[in-house]
């Protein structure tokens, strides 16, 4: 009795997580230009969307990557969506990138970032940015907040919780 | 009490000045920093020097070993020239055990390098260029007294292939200062990694 109470618990927990939730495999990344990646950086919308920077090679970045999906989680049932552009070397992708990622999320999509003309399209992103990674790009519409540097979990929830309730 | 404030307020400013770095037409600040050789090198030291290409480096950043052989082909291309390259690393070991000024030693010696690879020891100097990711150049052309900042940015405009580069910035930049005129471009921006600094 008791077993089977168990079972169905693990069930409808089980089926719960699974609502409304897209999982990734990464058995294929897509690899863009920024031409094909800037749609993603200035949707109108009344969603957030968290775009982060980062490579495998940089520690700030793997460091602070597990905030990305925890943050991913904790919103998983609102109006916020997730990128990661990685900045690795498209060489890097079969040997770096995907072991590294399907071994650290399964709920941020990933695309890699290979355009070599990054003195334009860096200002795009942001004309405060170096061009240093790790950068975060946050933002609900016009409202946006840049962020080069390493980040916490704390800074990504409360850019994301100000920019949720603004109108 | 008024006066304290305004003093405080001053500090202030002049630290977010600071935290800016340098910007083009400013005067660079000279240093003294641990050369891979052992010896202390200072921009002073080199009376012939017309300018000098400084690039903020290190060892384990892919895109400063993605531009290792440039950044020698420019210093065997204009050190004769009166702008040799300056190398500095500026990143904290203990964030980077890579980074250390013995690894420095070992790929200054790896790559042969033919220009001093400095070691910013206490992370004293990056702050004053507002060096922000390596690579980062400041090309600098010295005046009667000083050193001033005439271009800040990438090395080419094209990290992954050499042969692919369609713009030549840094080389740009010191051609037009040898020919006596100001660079036509004097500021680019590049992905890179990092200064690494503990938090």
């Amino acid at each position: 009795m008791l077993r089977s109470f168990i079972s169905i618990i693990i069930v409808i927990v089980l089926v719960g997580c699974n609502l409304n939730r897209q999982t990734y495999s990464y058995d294929t990344i897509d690899v863009v230009d920024f031409k094909t990646l800037e749609p993603q950086l200035t949707k109108s919308t009344d969603t957030v969307y968290v775009v982060n920077f980062w490579a495998t090679w940089c520690s700030p970045c793997v460091k602070e990557f597990p905030y990305f999906d925890e943050a991913a989680k904790i919103y998983s049932g609102s109006k916020v969506k997730f990128l990661m552009v990685s900045l690795d070397f498209p060489n890097q992708i079969e040997q770096s990138l995907k072991p590294f990622v399907k071994s650290r999320t399964d709920r941020l999509p990933v695309v890699l970032l290979d355009d070599p003309n990054q003195n334009e399209w860096i200002n795009k992103v942001s004309p405060n940015w170096s061009g240093a990674l790790p950068a975060t790009l946050i933002y609900k519409g016009s409202s946006k907040v840049f962020i080069e540097g390493p980040i916490d979990l704390a800074d990504i929830t409360s850019n994301i919780d100000s920019l949720l309730v603004k109108p | 009490m008024k006066r304290l404030f305004l003093m405080l307020m001053a500090t202030f400013v002049v630290s977010l000045l600071y935290a800016q770095g340098l910007k083009i037409g400013d005067k660079a600040p000279d240093f003294r920093l641990k050369n891979v050789d052992g010896k202390m090198v200072s921009l002073a030291d080199y009376p012939q020097a017309k300018g000098f290409i400084v690039i903020f480096s290190c060892n384990h950043c892919p895109y400063v070993k993605a531009y290792e052989d440039r950044m020698i082909d420019l210093h065997k291309k204009y050190a004769s020239k009166g702008f040799p390259v300056v190398a500095i690393n500026s990143n904290d070991p203990e964030v980077v055990p890579e980074d250390s000024f013995d690894k420095m030693v070992e790929r200054a010696q790896q790559k042969k390098f033919p220009f001093v690879y400095l070691f910013d020891e206490g992370q004293k100097v990056y702050p004053l260029y507002g060096a922000a990711r390596t690579p980062h150049v400041f090309i600098l052309s010295k005046t009667a007294n000083d050193l001033v900042v005439e271009y800040i940015g990438a090395i080419d405009d094209n990290y992954k292939d050499a042969s692919a580069v369609k713009e030549k910035y840094v080389e740009n930049a010191v051609d037009a200062l040898l020919a006596g005129k100001k660079p036509s471009v004097t500021e680019t921006k590049a992905v890179g990694c990092s200064i690494k600094v503990k938090k």
